[in-house]
């Protein structure tokens, strides 16, 4: 069900792990649904995305889309990384079926929490960013204070 | 490799050599219609006749009360349809539980948008009907209650006796989906008081496209497929003379072999799960530990998502099957999971493996070692197990 791409992704994870110190942290989604997306961004202050890493709870394709995703913004700069989206993604995995979409959804909106995480971080407005809507701890402010 | 462990029997089995055998000649040799004059004729009459009395015989029950179906599905929709409609002027209510299978809530839900009402009963943690709940849920118009004999995913076994007698005390009808337990545990309807059964073929080493239904002589029913003759006028349409004689010759074969099969799978199933659980950390069994079928294990691996676990037991070419979202084309996991308490989450980590004839030690040796390796890495890359790390670490 999965192209050749997806499963390479799936079974070979690119940009596996954490960043410590990271200029940004994007977490979206959630357990429910059975897809967390965590993406750590490691920005220059030219604003160039030198490194990048993820985490992912979920299915094939959203391994996939996360793996892909850090591969389309790993040198790029802050605005070209806000270009990437879930088309863009799903492109570069050669499709992905139908009921997936969502998971490449959930990757653009990774990326997008993780540049505001930054923006928040740097008292700075990314243009063209808006709050990203789906982060899992949105109104659990107590609980992210942990990590 | 490439060598496969094929460890979701609960899915489907292999259909047997010797059934397979059985089959053959009903499609090249003695291919005639059941219902024809001729002899090749009366050959597939007889064949059909025979495996009739050999499963009545597997349930303690009359020929005549033995249906021949497409499968499972197909005779859950007849007897919970059919009783509906041919009990409908003395009650309009039907009791069944929460972990039916969608063969029998979806067929509840249908009947709900036609001016039925049904009560859906708990389970508790390990997947048992609530007796008392049932009990309770009785009314006057009360007309059917059916409650799966054991359950699919989770292999817990119903209290079906107890369940059996209540109905029969309150003179409802009694129907169980016996897809799973059917040729897995002894059933006796009579003493039981079971007054409808479904069962599908090859759910134990049989082919495909073939099921019965028995119904109990004296139970109203209506048939469920119009035309010819067939099946005393109930379901209509040429027989599936192989897949009847497959049937027949599966059922046998399982009733034969059942006391030693259960010995043998119930060690191995054993021995699977307490490895499990002690060597992978963050792992629950579900389902209840002993009143469970005995090829069936389901574990919830926390902080892994199932379908992930799936592809990578695949690429080791171990076959099992998952309660995640993803692999129900839905976003909720599974309503069994769910029913018995389990967080989405966890529900999204489940693994059901299930044993079958050909199942050895060494197979699940090997399948241990990866389930160990995969939801290892797994981990290594879930946000979920990172924060649960850090949190633990903070303590």
């Amino acid at each position: 069900m999965y192209s050749e791409k997806v499963m390479d992704h799936f079974q070979n994870p690119r940009n596996v792990g954490e960043i410590e110190n990271a200029s940004g942290v994007g977490t979206v989604g959630n357990a429910k649904c059975g897809d967390i997306m965590r993406m750590y961004l490691d920005i220059d202050d030219n604003g160039i995305i030198r490194d990048v890493k993820f985490k992912t709870f979920g299915c094939g394709a959203a391994v996939a889309t996360s793996s892909m995703a850090t591969e389309l913004v790993k040198g790029k700069s802050i605005q070209e990384a806000l270009q990437v989206t879930n088309k863009a993604v799903m492109e570069a995995l050669d499709g992905l079926p139908p009921v997936k979409v969502h998971c490449s959804l959930l990757a653009e909106e990774a990326i997008h929490a993780a540049l505001w995480d930054y923006a928040q971080k740097n008292s700075i407005k990314i243009e063209g960013l808006s709050k990203p809507k789906s982060d899992i701890h949105e109104g659990e402010e107590d609980e992210s204070e942990e990590y | 490799m490439e060598r496969i462990i094929y460890l979701d029997n609960a899915a489907t089995t292999k259909t047997s050599p010797t059934v397979l055998e059985a089959m053959l000649p009903y499609f090249s040799e003695y291919y005639g219609n059941a219902s024809s004059i001729y002899s090749i004729g009366a050959k597939s009459k007889e064949a059909i006749t025979h495996s009739r009395e050999t499963i009545a015989a597997t349930l303690g029950a009359k020929p005549e009360e033995i249906y021949f179906t497409a499968g499972g599905s197909e005779s859950d929709n007849w007897a919970i349809k059919a009783t509906a409609e041919a009990y409908r002027a003395k009650g309009n209510h039907i009791i069944t539980t929460k972990i039916e299978h969608h063969a029998v809530l979806h067929t509840c839900e249908y009947l709900e948008k036609n001016g039925f009402e049904v009560s859906y009963i708990d389970v508790d943690e390990s997947g048992v009907v609530k007796l008392d709940q049932l009990e309770k849920a009785i009314r006057p118009e009360t007309i059917l209650i059916t409650v799966m004999f054991a359950n699919n995913e989770i292999g817990t076994i119903q209290p079906i006796r107890e369940i059996g007698e209540i109905a029969h005390r309150h003179g409802i009808l009694f129907h169980t989906d016996a897809v799973q337990a059917y040729g897995q545990l002894p059933i006796n309807v009579d003493e039981l008081h079971i007054d409808m059964l479904s069962s599908s073929g090859h759910k134990l080493c049989g082919p495909k496209g073939i099921g019965f239904l028995y119904i109990r002589k004296g139970v109203k029913i209506r048939s469920f497929v119009h035309g010819g003759a067939q099946e005393r006028k109930r379901r209509a349409g040429t027989e599936n003379v192989p897949g009847i004689v497959g049937y027949g010759k599966a059922a046998e074969e399982a009733m034969q072999t059942m006391q030693e099969r259960t010995a043998r799978e119930t060690e191995l199933r054993d021995y699977l799960i307490d490895r499990v659980l002690k060597e992978v950390p963050y792992t629950r069994l579900n389902g209840h530990r002993t009143k469970r079928l005995p090829n069936n294990a389901n574990f919830s691996f926390q902080f892994v998502e199932g379908e992930s676990l799936l592809i990578m037991l695949d690429m080791a070419g171990i076959c099992g099957s998952s309660g995640s979202a993803c692999t129900s084309g839905s976003l909720d996991p599974s309503h069994v999971l769910l029913a018995i308490g389990l967080p989405h989450e966890i529900a999204h980590g489940s693994l059901r493996l299930t044993l079958g004839a050909e199942t050895t030690k060494e197979d699940l040796d090997f399948v241990i070692e990866k389930i160990k390796e995969i939801v290892e890495h797994l981990r290594s890359m879930s946000p979920l197990y990172e924060d649960f790390v850090k949190k633990s670490q903070k303590r």
